[in-house]
């Protein structure tokens, strides 16, 4: 089921005129591709998840997904959000948090306790069911997150700067365990992130965005062999050219790119 | 170099988390020494107290102030007995106690369900609250002593009036509380709420309703102190039994001494049911100080 982007802006409109957060936007994301999506700050990429994820109204244009408008939260969608510590339910045990996202399904008592002992066994935390979230560290917590994403089995998943508030090593492991996900749910990922390293590694195409206004400057396939490793991966030209061509189109957009990839004037 | 790789690169984190994960389900426990300890560091100042009262009165006598060692044989007379079949409670404790505390079971419980719902109401929406925000805060200026005819014209000579008036004087400030921590829950949380699609219902009551606890549970500990106080006084007048009863009979028949281990009963009684307050909220929240949220 690919979702398609098509011609969505966002606009702010306040007493003292208005401020486009995101000009005209459009592109696909195709059934199972992983989309990291990169950019300074202010370019509107976070802006550009919340709408994909229904939680932000578009200004103009439309997201679908396969043939279902995106109007609201919407079946099939999951997202994990950058501060994990706002994002689980305190009050809960890790059990009842991810019970939390299949609520509306209804499923019954062995179905969910199976869905569970998956999601966490993918993530790497068997047998915290009965912890709380405050009981984990930072990763463990964005884990937790993360399994409560997929214990849903969404066709898409939408991670808007997940591993920010982590350390880096934490944040490699991380990186695995996302494509790890994918490998085992069979998941279309978009990915947003500021960390030019990090979409690199994980995408199989970056979208590039811009600053003042928000737009698409670049969409770039990413040409590296699968399964991707952090120290092989990384030793590779192929990587350092594909990093050192995004790194200047976000940090110096009017630069010219290194020949690779497609750039968008 | 495929092998150092391999070596680098763990393929599971599992091996790591699990030991930490069975760590983090062990907990310790609190011993009685150390709590007796805690309490007795904190106990002087009211032993000093009760010196300054048995001595104030010692040397001033007068009838109504009578002496605390005086307070406390009569308190023993009125409320024991030697009978163990009783639970060495007297006949005046089974007269006036059950029903009181019953009284204030009833009108507190009626004000923390009436309290509660109209709190969350006022709290889902800003136009509510500010349209009936006045007439909240003008219901909570009223003394509530002064309601006591409208009462009895009402409800008749009956145990009504002191459920009436133990739940009216006590709901407005659960509903003020509930409305704070009800409009004031976390926006990030409610944004998750969203994106997992819950249905109306379990936002309700598994999301908005843990999330304002702290704000609600401060107005229920608040309120039951002020419901107990209004269950005396409503039990001043209009009542054949109970504490309140108890207290104005002793003051009209110049029983002070009575009088006097009245108030220590009352006194405890609310000691006691703050500490079982305590007791409670501290485990319904534990989340919120263990989650550094304790400031919000």
């Amino acid at each position: 089921m690919d979702m398609t982007i098509a011609g969505v802006t966002k606009t702010y409109d306040s007493a003292r005129g208005s401020k486009i957060a995101l000009t005209e936007t459009s592109f696909v994301i195709g059934q199972g591709e992983f989309v990291s999506i990169v950019g300074p700050s202010g370019c509107g990429k976070s802006t550009l998840l919340m709408m994909m994820a229904g939680l932000l109204p578009v200004s103009s244009g439309s997201i679908h997904l396969g043939d279902t408008r995106i109007t609201g939260p919407a079946e099939g969608l999951s997202v994990v959000f950058q501060e994990y510590g706002r994002s689980l339910f305190p009050w809960m045990t890790v059990e009842k948090n991810l019970a939390m996202a299949v609520v509306a399904d209804k499923l019954s008592k062995a179905v969910l306790a199976e869905r569970i002992t998956r999601a966490l066994h993918s993530v790497g935390l068997e047998g915290s069911e009965k912890l709380y979230p405050w009981q984990m560290s930072g990763g463990m917590q964005q884990r937790v997150a993360i399994a409560r994403a997929v214990v849903a089995e969404p066709k898409v998943l939408l991670m808007d700067e997940p591993f920010a508030a982590v350390d880096a090593q934490t944040r490699a492991d991380l990186e695995d365990l996302v494509l790890r996900i994918r490998d085992e749910y069979k998941v279309t990922i978009a990915l947003v992130t500021h960390d030019i390293d990090e979409s690199v590694y994980l995408g199989d195409r970056v979208l590039v965005l811009g600053a003042n206004p928000g737009r698409v400057i670049a969409d770039i396939p990413v040409d590296l062999p699968s399964p991707r490793e952090q120290v092989e991966t990384k030793r590779l030209p192929a990587f350092a050219d594909l990093r050192s061509d995004v790194f200047q189109l976000v940090m110096r957009p009017k630069a010219p790119a290194h020949a690779s990839g497609t750039v968008a004037p | 170099m495929a092998e150092l790789a391999q070596t680098l690169n763990p393929a599971v984190a599992a091996p790591e988390v699990a030991p930490a994960v069975a760590a983090l389900t062990s907990r310790p426990t609190l011993s009685a020494g150390r709590m007796l300890r805690r309490f007795a560091s904190r106990a002087w100042l009211l032993v000093a107290l009760l010196i300054v009262w048995e001595v104030i009165a010692r040397l001033s006598p007068t009838v109504f102030f009578p002496p605390f060692t005086v307070v406390i044989g009569q308190f023993a007379s009125d409320w024991f007995t030697p009978d163990p079949t009783t639970f060495f409670l007297s006949e005046n404790f089974y007269n006036a106690v059950p029903i009181s505390l019953w009284r204030l079971a009833r009108g507190w419980g009626l004000a923390v369900i009436l309290g509660v719902s109209i709190g969350f109401l006022l709290g889902r929406s800003p136009v509510v609250r500010l349209l009936y925000s006045p007439i909240i805060r003008f219901w909570m200026s009223v003394p509530n002593a002064a309601l006591l005819p409208i009462a009895i014209q009402f409800f008749g000579v009956s145990e009504a009036v002191t459920i009436f008036l133990i739940c009216f004087g006590s709901m407005w400030l659960i509903a003020i509380n509930t409305a704070d921590g009800v409009s004031g829950v976390d926006q990030d949380w409610l944004r998750t709420a969203r994106s997992l699609h819950l249905p109306r219902r379990t936002l309700y009551t598994r999301v908005i309703l843990p999330a304002a606890s702290p704000h609600i549970l401060a107005g229920l500990r608040i309120s039951v102190g002020f419901a107990l106080i209004l269950m005396i006084v409503a039990e001043l007048y209009a009542t054949t039994a109970g504490l309140g009863h108890d207290v104005a009979l002793y003051q009209q028949t110049f029983r002070y001494k009575q009088m006097w281990s009245a108030f220590v009963l009352i006194a405890l009684l609310g000691i006691g049911i703050n500490v079982a307050f305590d007791l409670v909220e501290t485990r319904l929240l534990r989340w919120q100080r263990r989650a550094g949220l304790a400031s919000l």
